[in-house]
């Protein structure tokens, strides 16, 4: 009797552990987790269909436009409160002109809970290995071997209007710095750690916006002046750690949403 | 021992059911596939070939026969090979093409490689096939082209001595329609690979440039020279394109409006897609409209002839001044570098010649 008892509590116990999903006693509900990317300038939203409008103006006071935009997120990682990384993803590459890239799906749930999530505006120095992602090399993503090589970071681009009054184009291209271009080439790791806090997983499936405001590209701590610096940005060195300055606050986290049901 | 018959013819009706009595078994095509370069399987993603559409031996040999048959035009005068000849890196020396009757068409006839690396599904210089199977559509129906229409092409193949037998082993049909004559051309133009030029072989180690290659190669790659490489590809991208819409500066107002006529976006008006770099030596004149005779004239337009246009790439420099003014030895170079993208096996290939 005694036996048979143990036997049935043990039989329990193991049809417990195996159907623990619909166990009232302790559900854990799992999220999908969805990266959202978007971009603004200041609190005007940039998406392709503003593009190429003179809708903009820097702190310097140029009015501008963007036509073409696209940069990668490396890294990216969503850590629980016991300190475990989970990575998302290696890299997301976003191209807003062709609305490709802004969504990034997590491709594991995630149980409800805390987390802190952070990135990489570009590749860290151990990522950026030349040539080594066929779709970014298809993409034409990559720095010249002179400069080098490895990849871009951003491509920003579109027109200003200078100093006088000449519609200007600009190339605010970043990549890992690059002193005395060619064979002696020396480099510098410009890309940039996002940490964008903590962020709570809730209900079916949570999304996360992590917001470009490009506005601080040209503002914080060096009042970015197109007039001198608009073009042949890669080889200049001293633009490169500019940029990697003024590109520490430019990502922020945005709205989170949830569907519960 | 009666039992055993009586399994055995039973078993026999079951599979004589299994396996359909009026079709007899159907023939098999043999599994192709793309011969990709070593260079390519080192730096880019797989060839883009459409689930319904599986590269065959006998679906390639079907697509190469239908790409050489004058008979896919209205009169019998004009195959695809007269717009995209071998010997022109499958293009043709015409500023613009000529179509049935000798009629002008508006645009330069494309070089025909590496199609299946285009990822973006951008074909024709405006993108307005999304696809090769719809793109081979369009010259064969076009009346500045072959003229046709596929009525009359599916009458002229069954008619045929042995289409109706290649269409059926390649494509398991006895009806022939447009689906399997675009099918069997895209099949054949999808093997068209070329990854064999000087500079292919530089990256693999079996070739040296010239001093004045590598320095066409360094003013290519320079931001603050050719600065070639954002739309043109580079050592890392040896499609030698980006496959993408661009107005690189020839015109201040657009006859053409190239990428804006397929999307009705001012923004996209007179963009067109960057062709490729490679086989340049055959596929002369160059651009949309076949405007520049030569290499030299494609050079002075990107060093001092540019011109503004709303649309105009932000990566065009130097407008006010037409462009960077290269020097004349940079010029040179770059030339020299460019011509080390042709690829001579390329338009000598058996597999892609006529039989
Ligand atoms: C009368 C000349 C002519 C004929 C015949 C012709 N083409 Fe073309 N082909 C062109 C021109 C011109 C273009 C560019 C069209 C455009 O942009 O509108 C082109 C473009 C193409 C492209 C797009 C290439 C790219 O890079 O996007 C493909 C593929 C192609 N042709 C295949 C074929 C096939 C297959 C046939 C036969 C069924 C054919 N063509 C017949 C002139 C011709
Ligand atoms: C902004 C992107 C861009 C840049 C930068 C650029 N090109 Fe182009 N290139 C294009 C586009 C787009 C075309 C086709 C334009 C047309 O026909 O309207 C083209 C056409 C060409 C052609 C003609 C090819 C053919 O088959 O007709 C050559 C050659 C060429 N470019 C070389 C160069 C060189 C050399 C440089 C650097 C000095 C360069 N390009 C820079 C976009 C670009």
């Amino acid at each position: 009797m005694k036996k048979a008892t143990v036997l049935a509590l043990f039989l329990v116990s193991v049809l417990a552990c195996n159907s623990n999903d619909d166990d009232a006693s302790t559900p854990a509900i799992e999220s999908d987790v969805t990266i959202k990317f978007t971009q603004s300038f200041d609190d005007q939203p940039v998406t392709a269909s503003e593009f190429s409008n003179l809708d903009y103006t820097n702190e310097n006071g140029e009015q501008l436009s963007i036509s073409r935009l696209r940069y990668l997120m490396s890294d990216i990682v969503l850590t629980d409160v016991n300190g475990i990384d989970t990575v998302i993803s290696e890299y997301q590459f976003v191209d807003v002109g062709e609305s490709s890239g802004a969504l990034l799906e997590a491709p594991i749930k995630f149980e409800e809970g805390d987390y802190t999530l952070s990135m990489r505006f570009g590749f860290s120095d151990a990522d950026n290995i030349d040539a080594a992602y066929p779709d970014l090399n298809a993409a034409t993503w990559g720095v010249p071997a002179p400069l080098g090589g490895g990849y871009h970071y951003m491509q920003m681009e579109g027109v200003y209007i200078n100093s006088e009054d000449v519609n200007t184009n600009y190339q605010f291209h970043t990549i890992r710095a690059a002193e005395n271009p060619g064979d002696d080439v020396i480099l510098t790791d410009t890309s940039i750690a996002v940490n964008l806090g903590t962020v709570s997983v809730e209900g079916l499936a949570t999304t996360i916006e992590v917001n470009m405001n490009i506005e601080e590209w040209y503002k914080n701590p060096n009042l970015w002046d197109l007039n001198d610096l608009y073009t042949m940005l890669m080889p200049d060195h001293e633009a490169q750690i500019m940029m990697n300055q003024n590109g520490q606050n430019v990502f922020t986290l945005g709205d989170i949403t949830y569907i519960s049901e | 021992m009666k039992k055993h018959i009586l399994l055995c013819i039973s078993l026999a009706l079951l599979t004589s059911c299994g396996s359909d009595e009026s079709d007899p078994v159907a023939y098999v095509p043999t599994p192709a596939q793309i011969d990709t370069p070593l260079i390519f399987q080192q730096l880019l993603p797989a060839a883009v070939i459409p689930e319904d559409n599986p590269l065959t031996e006998e679906g390639i040999a079907l697509g190469k026969r239908l790409f050489y048959d004058t008979r896919l035009s209205l009169d019998n005068s004009i195959s695809c090979a007269s717009c995209h000849k071998p010997q022109e890196g499958f293009s043709d020396n015409n500023a613009v093409s000529l179509g049935v009757d000798g009629t002008p068409g508006t645009r330069n006839s494309m070089p025909l490689a590496n199609l299946a690396f285009n990822y973006f599904g951008n074909f024709n210089w405006d993108g307005s096939a999304t696809t090769l199977e719809e793109q081979h559509e369009i010259p064969i129906t076009s009346s500045i082209e072959m003229h046709n229409t596929f009525a009359d092409i599916t009458t002229m193949i069954s008619a045929d001595a042995s289409y109706p037998l290649q269409f059926e082993q390649a494509f398991n049909v006895t009806t022939v329609t447009k689906t399997e004559v675009t099918k069997a051309l895209a099949q054949f133009v999808r093997t068209m690979v070329s990854g064999n030029s000087k500079f292919d072989k530089y990256l693999l180690g079996e070739a040296t440039l010239t001093p004045q290659e590598q320095n066409g190669l360094d003013v290519f790659l320079d931001e603050t020279r050719g600065d070639c490489f954002h739309c043109h590809g580079s050592p890392t991208n040896p499609l030698w394109t980006d496959n993408i819409f661009h107005n690189n500066g020839l015109d201040t107002s657009f006859e053409d409006r190239g990428r804006g006529n397929i999307t009705g976006d001012p923004n996209h008006f007179g963009q067109f897609k960057s062709p490729s770099l490679r086989n340049l030596a055959y596929t002369a004149p160059y651009m949309h409209d076949g405007r520049f005779a030569t290499l030299e004239e494609v050079v002075n337009h990107y060093s001092e002839g540019l011109v503004y246009s709303d649309t105009i790439d932000p990566l065009m420099k130097s407008i006010a001044q037409g462009g960077v003014h290269l020097t004349e030895n940079d010029k040179q170079d770059l030339i020299a570098f460019l011509l080390s993208l042709s690829d001579p096996t390329f338009i000598n290939n058996p597999a892609f010649l006529p039989n």
